[in-house]
């Protein structure tokens, strides 16, 4: 899509400039211009070609968007929380459900303000800050909150971009095909500390995705 | 008693007036209030130049200005984008040119509304008064970005979220009223205030361009007006328009309940119209200046006129693009998606147009027609960048980089603004009566022109790598490539040349309204009106006794057998000697 659009878009620039430049210097200091008014049939003729270089790149890109926004099916989910100023991150833990959380309830040592009244909560994993880890060639389903202000993840190499808006739930989903290490930047302006809204994800294989999370504290051992 | 000339005057709504107050300061003429509008607006503008040297001066050599910290860069950022889109692009395209060129463009003695037409100045001039201030008061003004999206631009985290964006809110409504009051009085007058001949389909693309504009603009600024007092009731009276139960730095705020969404589609809904409400004047101006200095009629002025209407609709459909990544309804992307791309049929077809208007021209390369030719160039580069980010698909790793900041700059910052300079340059004469000075304006247009495109193509590369836009700087970004702190400082280098140029301007307007030459009554041998009023500086009332009849629409230049290149419209039938004796050339005459 990217490529198509760019490959259209160039080819219209140049020649739109190579006629300007013909036309420019071609009728300068003439004594002369001619009195011409219109040209319906050429006018008409130009409105179908530009409007098949539209639909051409309209079409497919609304297909790829379809993709771009229907969900996997086997996915590992995972909650991200943007705050002023750093993104936080919380799997569900064994039972695969994530603890009822509360802005009210949020403090220094519970940034995402998770319920303690509620028993799924206590094996939910809390890293603040990141880093995030996750296995290559698992798709993973992301689902943003925001506690303060708008925030939008963006990590250039997954393409995912989508606002963390307070008061509700956003989605992305994207499968990281390449190990290595890899930074999410906030791309939507946040207040004076926007610039260094960072955090770096690794992408590893699915062994040590599983001693990383394995080794991390849940909720109610952390509270211990 | 009474000559014929008092007479007319008598029946003219307002006397000629005497005092100074009255006539230069609280005027209600037409032609002072565009210039008024000009003077404020280019001023402001001034202000909103030296805040973008400020930031490029950080971006592109950090550190080097130990003044510029992450919050007044934020601020300068909120303050140049508002001044640059609302208090000057709007101001001087609507509120100067419109003022200035409707009633003489039209045949009309001055504007409907007199006195609505002052009040919409002073009331302009309130709201940068307003908007000023906000670097007054404690706190400093409002670093929320120009488009304030809550709950962030009312929040504790951004600079000036205090005082600073109750002014800016405050300004921003004002501004809503004059453009209100103006946006009236331009619609009455082009639709009232015709003279004798001067059918619609005989109005110069300038007026149409303003009058489309103008209708945008009452459609499309209210949904401004109410967002901004709504999140002044959030901001002040502790509502909950758009902010729900957050956590600021700790701190629950009472608010529940409230929607961030809402004020971006109400604020969108503004704001993509707004892109219109600047570009249709301009494309106006270049489609008029173009057909003069090219002495050629406009090519296809019917489809010219079809299309400026085609965009004015379809921008009332299309605001959700600027929204994509925002967290609707990931539906609303194929809706949007499509209306957008659509757009782009009516602006190439202008595009076009103007190309086929030079086509077998006399091309006169007076500044005003290098201006116009610049904006052809960037008004083209910016729209075809627009293919990518309306395609939502494509939009998405583009959103929030660097890739939108070099379109919308190139669209609408840049061609705009190149388009108000054709206008300057081309209509000084009849508002001076003194020609601007070609060298200078030949110096201005080449480094502005050239600059633009050094400053603003490189972002197209950045955008492809993904960097964000709204960064005070780049540090930690780890996907930054090698080469992009190089790039920044070419690009600093690059805007601080264009913004020399712009003091090349400065010094050409002063020094030639004083001691330009004197200019001919047609110095551009025009056909529009304006050009044909019995002073070279239109008095009072523009006409002198008698309004002028219109014959023939605006651009009967170069016609077969016509004594001269150009026939003005208030010229009535001439005989035309067609050599080949046959029917009469379409134009004549029309």
């Amino acid at each position: 899509m990217m490529t198509m659009t760019t490959v259209i878009t160039g080819i219209a620039f140049v020649a739109v400039h190579l006629v300007l430049a013909y036309f420019v210097f071609r009728y300068s200091g003439r004594q002369k211009a001619e009195h011409v008014e219109d040209n319906p049939r050429l006018e008409r003729t130009l409105l179908l070609i530009t409007s098949l270089l539209i639909a051409i790149m309209l079409v497919p890109g609304l297909f790829a968007y379809s993709q771009v926004i229907a969900k996997p099916s086997d996915r590992l989910v995972v909650e991200v929380l943007g705050e002023q100023w750093r993104w936080n991150y919380r799997f569900p833990g064994e039972d695969g459900i994530f603890g009822r959380t509360d802005v009210r309830l949020i403090t220094s040592d519970n940034v995402f303000g998770i319920d303690p009244a509620d028993p799924t909560g206590a094996d939910d994993i809390v890293i603040v800050g990141g880093p995030l880890y996750l296995p290559v060639n698992q798709p993973v389903l992301l689902q943003f909150r925001s506690k303060d202000v708008l925030h939008n993840f963006w990590v250039p190499e997954f393409r995912v971009k989508i606002d963390a808006v307070p008061g509700t739930v956003t989605e992305s989903w994207f499968t990281p095909t390449r190990e290595g290490t890899y930074q999410a930047a906030c791309a939507e302006y946040c207040g004076v500390a926007h610039y260094v809204m960072t955090s770096e994800i690794h992408v590893v294989d699915a062994a040590e995705f599983e001693q990383w999370l394995a080794a991390l504290p849940t909720v109610a051992q952390a509270q211990e | 008693m009474a000559t014929p000339a008092a007479a007319a005057h008598a029946a003219h709504e307002h006397h000629e007036p005497q005092s100074f107050w009255r006539k230069y300061v609280f005027s209600l003429d037409h032609k002072v209030i565009g210039i008024q509008y000009t003077v404020t607006a280019l001023a402001v503008g001034a202000i909103g130049l030296v805040l973008s040297w400020l930031m490029r001066l950080q971006l592109g050599f950090p550190g080097a200005v130990g003044a510029v910290n992450p919050t007044n860069y934020y601020q300068f950022m909120t303050y140049h984008g508002l001044i640059m889109v609302v208090y000057l692009q709007t101001a001087i395209l609507l509120g100067g040119f419109g003022n200035y060129l409707i009633p003489l463009m039209i045949g009309a003695r001055d504007m409907a509304y007199p006195t609505l037409n002052m009040l919409s100045y002073w009331t302009y001039l309130l709201s940068v008064i307003l908007l000023l201030a906000g670097y007054f008061v404690p706190g400093g003004p409002s670093g929320g970005s120009w488009v304030l999206y809550p709950p962030q631009s009312i929040t504790a985290g951004t600079p000036g979220s205090g005082l600073g964006i109750t002014l800016l809110l405050a300004s921003i409504a004002v501004f809503v009223v004059s453009a209100t009051m103006g946006g009236l009085n331009y619609i009455t007058t082009v639709l009232q205030m015709r003279t004798r001949g001067m059918t619609l389909m005989r109005m110069p693309l300038t007026v149409w361009g303003v009058f489309i504009s103008a209708v945008v603009a009452l459609l499309s600024f209210p949904p401004l007006f109410v967002a901004g007092v709504m999140l002044l009731f959030d901001h002040l009276l502790g509502t909950s328009f758009f902010i729900p139960t957050v956590n600021v730095l700790g701190t629950v705020l009472p608010h529940e309940g409230g929607s961030p969404l809402l004020f971006q589609h109400l604020f969108w809904f503004f704001g993509h119209p707004e892109v219109y409400v600047v570009i249709l004047p301009a494309m106006g101006i270049i489609s008029d200046v173009m057909a003069t200095h090219a002495r050629k009629p406009i090519f296809g002025y019917k489809a010219m006129i079809v299309s400026m209407a085609a965009i004015g609709v379809i921008s009332f459909i299309v605001w959700a693009h600027h929204m994509f990544a925002s967290g609707m309804n990931p539906f609303f992307g194929y809706i949007f998606a499509a209306t957008t791309l659509v757009v782009a049929i009516p602006s190439a077809m202008k595009t076009y147009n103007w190309l086929l208007t030079l086509w077998k021209g006399s091309i006169r390369f007076t500044t005003p027609m290098l201006f116009t030719i610049g904006f052809v160039s960037t008004f083209v580069i910016g729209g075809l960048t627009g293919l990518f980010l309306g395609n939502v698909a494509v939009d998405l790793p583009l959103h929030d980089t660097y890739f939108v900041v070099g379109h919308f700059h190139l669209v609408m910052g840049v061609s705009a603004i190149l388009a108000m300079f054709a206008g300057i340059y081309h209509w000084f004469p009849k508002v001076t009566g003194r020609m601007m000075n070609e060298t200078l304006g030949k110096i201005h247009f080449f480094v502005t022109f050239l600059g633009a495109y050094l400053v603003f193509f490189p972002m197209f590369l950045m955008g492809f790598q993904g960097i964000p836009r709204r960064y005070f700087s780049f540090d930690l970004v780890a996907f930054a490539p090698s080469g992009l702190d190089a790039v920044n400082a070419m690009v600093t280098v690059a805007a601080l040349a264009v913004g020399a140029a712009q003091l090349v301007f400065v010094a050409n307007i002063v020094w030639s309204a004083v001691r330009g030459r004197e200019a001919d009554a047609n110095p551009w041998q025009a056909n529009t009106l304006e050009w044909q009023t019995p002073q070279i500086r239109p008095g009072h009332g523009n006409w002198g006794p008698k309004l002028p009849e219109v014959y023939r629409w605006p651009y009967d230049y170069s016609v077969p057998g016509a004594a001269r290149d150009f026939i003005p419209q208030n010229e009535p039938e001439v005989a035309v000697v067609s050599p080949a004796a046959g029917p009469e050339p379409e134009g004549a005459g029309r």
